[in-house]
């Protein structure tokens, strides 16, 4: 087998397998659910996922050392990883291929020379890792923000299988739901139709981890070079050139993505993958200026505090930004998270959502609850989301730790926030309507929500006795909905007397259940009301954990008049509502 | 298509071009005046297609309408009630279908009461397969949290697969929109129809369980779970809507389970000491009967519970369950 056939051979698998780790995301427990998949294997073979959280948190969490093998093989080979596993490059490779394939061959060789523009990539990862570095400034990771991996899974995961998944619902019984899920795919598919322009567009110019790949593949043992100093400079070797790295002559070692098209297409077999220099000489070095990267430096250290002028870290902190049980205090979480989404395709309710920048620029794609969206807020009998997150940003948290029993009975359950009633939209408190289905739903126990019975008089409902017995009373005014009293949730109380239960009414006559020992019956003459049972919720916020589920059910489907926030949540000390008792 | 600048247009050409741009017109024409809507859209006038779910009921028999076992043991409990009404066989025939549906609501493990018992949901599956001969069991709810967490949490999934049965979770295209005849909420509303459209019999199991807003949930109130769209609305008039399920639903049998039954904070429990035994089970072919006598094992009256005078009034059943002469019974 040739090598670009195996070239071929191993994108085709990593690519299979990335997706089959799409698939499997899905609790559950067939063999095609989560089980123990290592779902997270492509993030966690990324050595800037590993960099990145290095210079955050000065640490390299569990699988993350998966990294050091790319690291390592990179260091021996040069960029294997973009031309053999990236998912994304293989897609870029094929789309790519797709779009010169009715192309000239003078046309190909011109699409795939080197750009200087090739440097910007570079200047990206310096940008990110740099806003990561600074401690004594301000740290937060946004590699993922055009990190291949984290950029692809959260691509597939939250944008293209829901989609596909609409036709058969085999990832999930109900569908997928994703709030902004437009803008992952708006980049996804501009990243990937840019190939039609120039191929592997995202690559060449863009991609931080190519970048990455380029500077640790320096002193690469075996490289890309010409054997002998005899060619003819047909330039044959550039067309299907991959990396844009100018075989023909001072090869650029950091652009070439061991792609070997250029040795399978030499016609004089002078191309090969060897320990010596090329024959015309080679570069080995990113082609990025001093003042290039020193901007680049600048930037992204004061671009920290920049993002952060909206003071969303303190004062200004955004209560709707309630996040899944498990994550870390904000900044920590900030400094960890890599928007790659496994948290929102794992759950299992669907309730884990991308965020948006109303919370600022950092919160972008950053994982929320919004308990309007998925099957029924933060499940509590679940923690799975803390268990697939790659880079701890939010904790894998044990049952136990999440409810506050066993050993954690001291500590008290995570809270995520705190639910509040809006007495303004709330059916029993702002109309008169029996409801409470909040209270029915909140999965406690005891419940956070408890009611408060009341009797109010309805509207025109203070009517005047014509005659009474025991079962009925008939009123002067004919002015009675008819059957409108007759849900089991209205009373009669005449004065002095207890209140009646009413069966039923027609325009003038009201018939009472017969149960009660009712005391008095009205006089002619007197006056009646007609009043309606109510029960209205009330929140106990030592016990509310923020779940969510009161929310999702709230009957009142526009703005919820039941809606939490994150007020109380265990994670930031700052954001607590109650004083330790 | 492509015409060759350099040469004139000839007649032939002509006359095919001029062809086409007729047949052109033609096609244009002839769409806009199949599709012409002098009128545009009215008020909304719901949905077109309206079902209605089938009578799953058999005929009486005098004495065999209700039965009250007494036992900490589910799967004898419901052997012997069932056997007390004439046995499976008197409901299920051979080669019938029957969907079980059992109460699924929450995701919430067996232990906590809050769901039908897993256990129970297997043994009447087991029970319509080995003596009734049926050809296929389907086990369905649409439950009020996530559907699959809520099969795989409460163990019913897991049971009534391994008893052969066909779990059928809630999906969109398996609602259609119903009206009740004679009732006043349930309009034009979507309800999960298709699991039931093809089947012959229809069980339901449903715990006793203590309910805030309607004072007990059981095997009427087991229904709310054949309601779709947003049907938290119907909480402002509960009774109602649990009468008129309990008139638009038409059981074969329902099995109400008392063994354990939420006394407090219900309908979702979440802690054992929510739960007392009461190792009572019923079956009966009358729910109305069946929620009478389970209120009492909650400590309530009928008269507590407004939506039995409502659907007794409805015609779906008796309150007073005495009339009915019950078969009690007690297997340890």
């Amino acid at each position: 087998m040739k090598i670009v056939q195996t070239r071929r051979t191993s994108q085709i698998f990593f690519f299979t397998l990335f997706v089959w780790f799409c698939i499997v995301s899905t609790v559950g427990e067939k063999f095609w659910q989560i089980r123990g998949w290592p779902i997270n294997w492509f993030l966690q073979l990324d050595p800037l996922v590993a960099i990145g959280t290095i210079l955050t948190t000065k640490t390299l969490y569990r699988a993350l050392l998966w990294a050091l093998v790319t690291v390592c093989l990179t260091i021996i080979l040069g960029r294997f990883f973009c031309s053999w596993v990236c998912p994304f490059g293989s897609l870029h490779h094929f789309v790519g291929y797709l779009g010169s394939r009715e192309k000239t061959t003078a046309q190909k060789i011109q699409l795939n020379k080197y750009r200087k523009a090739q440097c910007i990539k570079y200047i990206i990862l310096v940008f990110f890792l740099a806003m990561a570095a600074f401690p004594s400034i301000a740290v937060t990771l946004q590699t993922g923000l055009l990190d291949p991996i984290p950029l692809i899974t959260r691509s597939f995961n939250l944008v293209l299988l829901p989609i596909v998944d609409r036709t058969v619902n085999v990832a999930s019984a109900m569908g997928r739901f994703y709030e902004r899920a437009w803008l992952i795919l708006a980049i996804f598919f501009t990243a990937v139709f840019l190939n039609l322009l120039i191929p592997r567009f995202y690559c060449r110019f863009i991609c931080p981890l190519g970048a990455l790949f380029g500077i640790l593949g320096r002193f690469a043992i075996w490289r890309i070079g010409k054997n002998k100093s005899e060619c003819i400079n047909c330039k044959l070797c550039e067309k299907y050139c991959e990396g844009g790295c100018e075989p023909s002559g001072n090869i650029r070692i950091s652009e070439c993505v061991l792609c070997f098209n250029c040795r399978d297409d030499c016609k004089d077999e002078i191309i090969s993958y060897q320990t010596q220099i090329s024959s015309p000489g080679e570069i080995t070095d990113p082609d990025i200026s001093r003042r290039a990267f020193v901007l680049s430096l600048a930037s992204g250290i004061l671009a920290v505090p920049a993002v952060r002028l909206g003071n969303k870290l303190g004062a200004n902190w955004y209560h709707k930004a309630i996040r899944p049980p498990g994550a870390l205090a904000e900044e920590e979480f900030l400094s960890r998270c890599l928007k790659c989404g496994q948290c929102m395709r794992v759950c299992p309710t669907n309730v884990i959502q991308p965020g948006g920048i109303d919370g600022g620029l950092e919160n972008l794609w950053t994982p929320v609850l919004n308990n309007r969206i998925g099957s029924s807020g933060c499940q509590l009998n679940c923690t799975a989301c803390g268990q697939v997150c790659p880079t701890s940003a939010i904790r894998p948290i044990t049952l136990s730790e999440k409810l506050g029993t066993g050993e954690f009975a001291e500590v008290g359950p995570i809270r995520l926030g705190t639910a509040f009633v809006d007495r303004n939209r709330c059916l029993p408190w702002a109309m008169d309507k029996p409801c409470i289905v909040c209270q029915e739903n909140c999965p406690l126990s005891p419940k956070a929500i408890y009611t408060e019975e009341i009797f109010n008089t309805v509207r025109e409902g203070t009517l005047t006795v014509k005659k009474a017995t025991e079962k009925k009373i008939e009123t002067v005014e004919e002015t009675l909905v008819l059957g409108r009293f007759s849900t089991g949730d209205y009373y009669c109380t005449s004065e002095g007397g207890e209140g009646l239960k009413i069966a039923a009414n027609t325009k003038n006559l009201i018939e009472l259940t017969p149960d009660k020992k009712n005391g008095k019956i009205p006089a002619e003459g007197s006056i009646i009301e007609v009043k309606v049972r109510l029960q209205r919720p009330l929140i106990d916020i030592e016990k509310c954990i923020g779940c969510g589920v009161c929310e999702h059910e709230c009957p009142v489907s526009g703005k919820k008049a039941i809606r939490v926030s994150a007020e109380g949540e265990t994670r930031n000390a700052d954001s607590r509502l109650l004083l330790k008792s | 298509m492509s015409e060759d600048n350099e040469k004139k247009l000839d007649r032939r050409k002509f006359i095919a071009r001029a062809g086409k741009a007729a047949i052109s017109l033609a096609a244009a024409g002839t769409v806009a005046y199949l599709v012409y809507d002098s009128k545009g859209p009215g008020p909304s006038t719901g949905v077109e297609e309206i079902v209605t779910l089938p009578d799953f009921t058999v005929s009486p028999q005098a004495g065999q309408t209700i039965s009250i076992v007494k036992g900490p043991d589910r799967v004898k409990t419901v052997d012997k009630a069932i056997g007390l009404l004439g046995g499976i066989e008197r409901f299920v025939k051979p080669g019938e279908t029957v969907a079980i549906k059992p109460n699924v609501a929450f995701a919430s493990p067996p232990m906590l009461g809050a769901t039908a018992n897993p256990e129970l949901v297997a043994e009447v599956v087991r029970l319509c397969y080995s003596r009734g001969g049926a050809k296929k069991v389907y086990v369905t709810d649409n439950p009020i949290n996530d559907p699959a967490s809520c099969f795989r949490l409460s163990g019913i999934g897991k049971a009534a697969s391994e008893a052969n049965a066909e779990v059928v979770m809630p999906k969109d295209n398996l609602f259609k929109h119903t009206t009740l005849s004679g009732g006043r909420l349930i309009k034009d509303w979507p309800i999960f129809y298709e699991p039931f459209k093809n089947i012959d019999k229809l069980i339901g199991i449903a715990p006793v369980k203590d309910h805030h807003r309607s004072g007990a949930s059981m095997s009427m109130k087991n229904w709310y779970g054949l309601l779709g769209g947003r049907r938290n609305i119907f909480h402002q008039d509960i009774n109602t809507i649990i009468a008129e399920l309990a008139m638009m639903v038409r059981p074969t049998l329902v099995i109400l389970d008392g063994t354990t039954v939420m006394m407090t904070n219900g309908p979702t429990g979440g802690s054992a000491s929510d739960l007392k035994r009461a190792n009572t089970l019923i079956a009966s072919c009358d729910m109305v009967a069946a929620d009478s006598y389970g209120c009492s094992l909650l400590g309530l009256a009928v008269a507590d519970l407004p939506y039995l005078a409502k659907a007794e009034k409805a015609g779906a059943g008796t309150t007073n369950y005495e009339t009915l002469k019950p078969k009690f019974a007690t297997v340890s």
